[in-house]
C-alpha cells in the first residue's frame, strides 16, 4: 500500500515512483488518498491494483489526521508493506504509526528487493558514503519511507477500481493555520545554464566575495548548500536543494559540497555535473560525471588566473 | 518550566573506509564522532526559550543514548549552558524506534513543556526519531521547525513547518509538544573555554537501558555504494584541473 503525496491541490510526481517501488514488491498494489475530495487526484496509473480513497473535511496535511487514517487503513487491509515518501509531511507520522504498531521500518530508502517472503530494503549511512541492506522482523508489516527519483515514475493508463474508505477523525493537536511563501531573492537560479555552487568547504562568510567574482569571471550565476544560508551568509533564494530550488542547468560546478540526499535531490538531474572536493568519498562524486580530488581554493585561484 | 533536549553524537567517516568482520557495520577506527549538527541548534533553541521565558528553577535537560564516549557531544550541550544531562546506557547502534523507545521512559519521568530532537543525525538521515518519540510519549508534535513562538500559559505554540521548496506551514501545536529542529532556526552559540571547562567536571547521570523489543531493522550487510558510471577524475594538480573545468564548460554551453 502507498499513501498518494500531494500539497496544495497537486499530486506530487513522488506518487508514481511509489508505485513503482511497491511493485518492486509481492501482492496488490493500493493507492491510498488521503484528501478533502480524493477523486479530483487521478492516480490511475499503470500497476496500481486498486484506490482507496479516504475523503476528509480538510485540505491539507495534518500529522494527526494522516496518523489516523493510515492505521485504520492497515488495520483494514493488512498490507505486508507500507510506502511513503521520504517527505517532510510522511517524517511527521510515518514513524510514528511504526512505533505505535511495532512495524518494521526505515527511511531514505532507495532500493527495495522482494528474498523469497522477506523484503529487503537498501538504504545509505554514515552520510550517504556507504550503502546498507536492511531486513526486517519477520511476521510484521513493514513502513517505509522511500527516497524521492530513486524510482522511475509509474505511467498513466491505468485502470484500477476505486473505493472509498471512511475514518473517524480526532482533533487534531497540530493544526494546519496557512502557507508562507519562501522569500523571492534577486537572482532567479532556477534560469541559470551555469551555476558555480558552493558548500561549506569554502570555510567562512569572508570567502563568498571571492566566488561572487569567480562567478562573474566565469559568467556563471553562484548557488550554495544550505549550511550557507542557515549561517546567513547568503540569501535563501541561492539555495540548491530539497528545501531550497530544484535546478537542471547545463553545467552545475560544485566546490566543497559533501553531496547530501537533501542537496542531491535539488540537482541531481543537471546536464554535467563537476564537482571539487578534498575528500575522495564524498557522496557528490557518486552523481558527478567529472571529478576532482582537490582543494578548492587552491582550483579557484586557478580559475581564476584564466581568462 | 522544563525543555528536554534529546541529542546525539553522530559518527563522522573520514576518507578511507572499512567494514567489520560480519560486514554489517563499518570499523569504529574508520569514525570520528561529533555532535550531531541539528542537535546543536536544538540545545540553542532550548535555551534561548529558557533565557527568554525563563524564571528561577527552569531546566534544560539534555538526553542521549549511548556508550560513555557519547558523553563528549553531552558536554558540548552543558558547556553552551544546558542545566543536566542523563544518558541511556546502551552500546549498540540501534535503530531509530529503538532510540526512541530507550529514551521515552527516561523524557516521561522529567515531565517537560517541551521535548526538542534535531529533524536527523546526519550520519543516520532517519529523520524518524523524534516522531517516534513523540508517539510513545503520546505528545503533540511537529516535525521539520524553523520558528517557533510559544505560549506557556496557553498551552500553544505557533510554529513554522520548513516544507520542500522552502514553503512555510504555519501550525499551531498543543504544548506539551515534541517539535524537530531544523538548521537555520537560530544561531548556535559557541561555548568558551570556561565553560567547556566547566562541563567537564559536571555529572552526567547514566540510566539503565528499558525493555526495547524486537528492532525496527537488522543490518544484513554493509558496503561501498555502486559508483555507477562514477566521475571521471580530473588528473593533475590545480591548474589541469582548472583547464579541464573550464575546456568543459565551454564544450557544455556551446
Ligand atoms: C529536511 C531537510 C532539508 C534540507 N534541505 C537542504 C537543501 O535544500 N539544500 C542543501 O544543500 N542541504 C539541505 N539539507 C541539509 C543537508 O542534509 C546537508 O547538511 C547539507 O547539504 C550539507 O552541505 P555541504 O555539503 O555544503 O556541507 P558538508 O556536508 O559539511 O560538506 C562540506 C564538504 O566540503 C569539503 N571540503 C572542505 N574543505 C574543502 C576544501 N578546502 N576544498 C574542497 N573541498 C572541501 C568536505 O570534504 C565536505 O565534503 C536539508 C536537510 C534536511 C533535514
Amino acid at each position: 500500500m502507498i499513501v498518494a503525496e500531494h500539497l496544495r491541490g497537486e499530486l506530487r510526481e513522488l506518487t508514481r515512483e511509489l508505485v513503482t517501488a511497491a511493485q518492486q514488491l509481492s501482492g496488490p498494489v493500493t493507492v491510498a488518498v488521503i484528501a478533502r475530495d480524493p477523486t479530483v487526484f487521478d492516480v490511475s496509473f499503470q500497476g496500481v491494483d486498486e484506490i482507496v480513497n479516504v475523503p476528509l473535511g480538510q485540505e491539507e496535511f495534518e500529522n494527526d489526521v494522516y496518523q489516523t487514517a493510515l492505521e485504520a487503513l492497515i488495520a483494514d487491509r493488512q498490507p505486508h508493506a507500507v510506502l511513503l515518501g521520504f517527505t517532510v509531511n510522511s517524517m511527521g507520522y510515518g514513524p510514528a504509526v511504526a512505533a505505535k504498531l511495532a512495524l518494521g521500518f526505515a527511511s531514505d530508502v532507495h532500493g527495495l528487493a522482494l528474498e523469497g517472503e522477506t523484503v529487503v530494503a537498501t538504504r545509505s549511512f554514515y552520510g550517504g558514503k556507504v550503502d546498507a541492506e536492511l531486513e526486517f522482523p519477520a511476521e510484521r508489516p513493514v513502513l517505509l519511507l522511500v527516497r524521492p527519483t530513486a524510482f522511475a515514475p509509474a505511467a498513466d493508463g491505468g485502470n484500477a477500481p476505486a473505493t472509498e474508505f471512511a475514518v473517524e477523525l480526532p482533533p487534531a493537536r497540530a493544526r494546519h493555520l496557512e502557507f508562507e511563501e519562501a522569500a523571492m531573492g534577486d537572482v532567479d537560479i532556477t534560469t541559470a545554464d551555469f551555476l558555480l555552487s558552493v558548500g561549506r568547504g569554502i570555510g567562512d562568510k569572508e570567502a563568498i566575495p571571492r566566488f561572487e567574482q569567480l562567478a562573474d569571471k566565469l559568467g556563471a550565476v553562484l548557488s550554495v548548500s544550505r549550511p550557507l544560508v542557515d549561517a546567513g551568509w547568503m540569501p535563501n533564494a541561492r539555495q540548491v536543494g530539497q528545501s531550497g530550488k530544484t535546478v537542471k542547468p547545463k553545467v552545475y560546478l560544485a566546490l566543497g559540497i559533501s553531496g547530501a540526499v537533501q542537496h542531491l535531490a535539488g540537482m541531481k538531474t543537471s546536464d554535467t555535473i563537476i564537482a571539487v572536493n578534498t575528500d575522495p568519498e564524498a557522496a557528490i562524486f557518486n552523481v558527478a560525471h567529472f571529478g576532482a580530488v582537490a582543494d578548492l581554493f587552491d582550483v579557484a585561484a586557478e580559475l581564476e588566473k584564466l581568462s | 518550566m522544563k525543555i528536554v533536549v534529546c541529542v546525539k553524537q553522530v559518527a563522522v567517516l573520514g576518507d578511507e573506509v572499512e567494514f567489520t568482520a560480519d560486514a554489517r557495520d563499518v570499523d569504529p577506527d574508520f569514525l570520528d564522532f561529533a555532535l550531531n549538527e541539528w542537535d546543536s541548534y536544538a540545545t540553542e533553541e532550548a535555551l534561548h526559550i529558557r533565557e527568554d521565558l525563563g524564571a528561577e528553577g527552569d531546566e534544560v535537560v539534555v538526553v542521549s543514548v549511548g556508550g560513555a564516549h557519547v558523553e563528549d557531544a553531552m558536554r558540548r550541550c552543558l558547556a553552551m549552558g544546558a542545566d543536566r544531562a542523563i544518558r541511556v546506557d546502551h552500546s549498540r547502534p540501534a535503530d531509530p524506534i529503538t532510540v526512541a523507545r530507550l529514551v521515552a521512559p527516561v523524557v516521561q519521568r522529567e515531565s517537560p513543556d517541551l521535548v526538542f530532537c534535531g529533524v536527523q543525525s546526519s550520519d543516520g538521515v532517519q529523520a524518524a526519531t523524534g516522531t517516534a518519540l513523540a508517539e510513545l510519549l503520546d505528545l503533540p508534535r511537529v516535525a521539520v521547525v524553523t520558528r517557533i513562538e510559544w505560549d506557556p500559559s496557553a498551552g500553544r505554540a505557533t510554529v513554522r513547518r520548513e516544507l520542500e521548496g522552502g514553503l512555510l506551514d504555519v501550525t499551531e501545536v498543543d504544548t506539551p509538544a515534541l517539535l524537530t529542529i531544523q538548521t537555520g532556526i537560530n544561531q548556535p552559540r559557541y561555548a568558551n573555554l570556561r565553560a567547556i571547562k566547566q562541563a567537564e567536571q559536571k555529572q552526567i547521570a547514566v540510566v539503565s537501558p528499558a525493555e526495547q523489543g524486537e528492532p525496527a531493522y537488522r543490518v544484513r550487510r554493509m558496503f561501498a555504494p555502486p559508483k555507477g558510471e562514477g566521475a571521471q577524475i580530473l588528473a593533475g594538480g590545480p591548474a589541469d584541473i582548472a583547464r579541464r573545468i573550464r575546456e568543459i564548460v565551454e564544450e557544455r554551453l556551446k
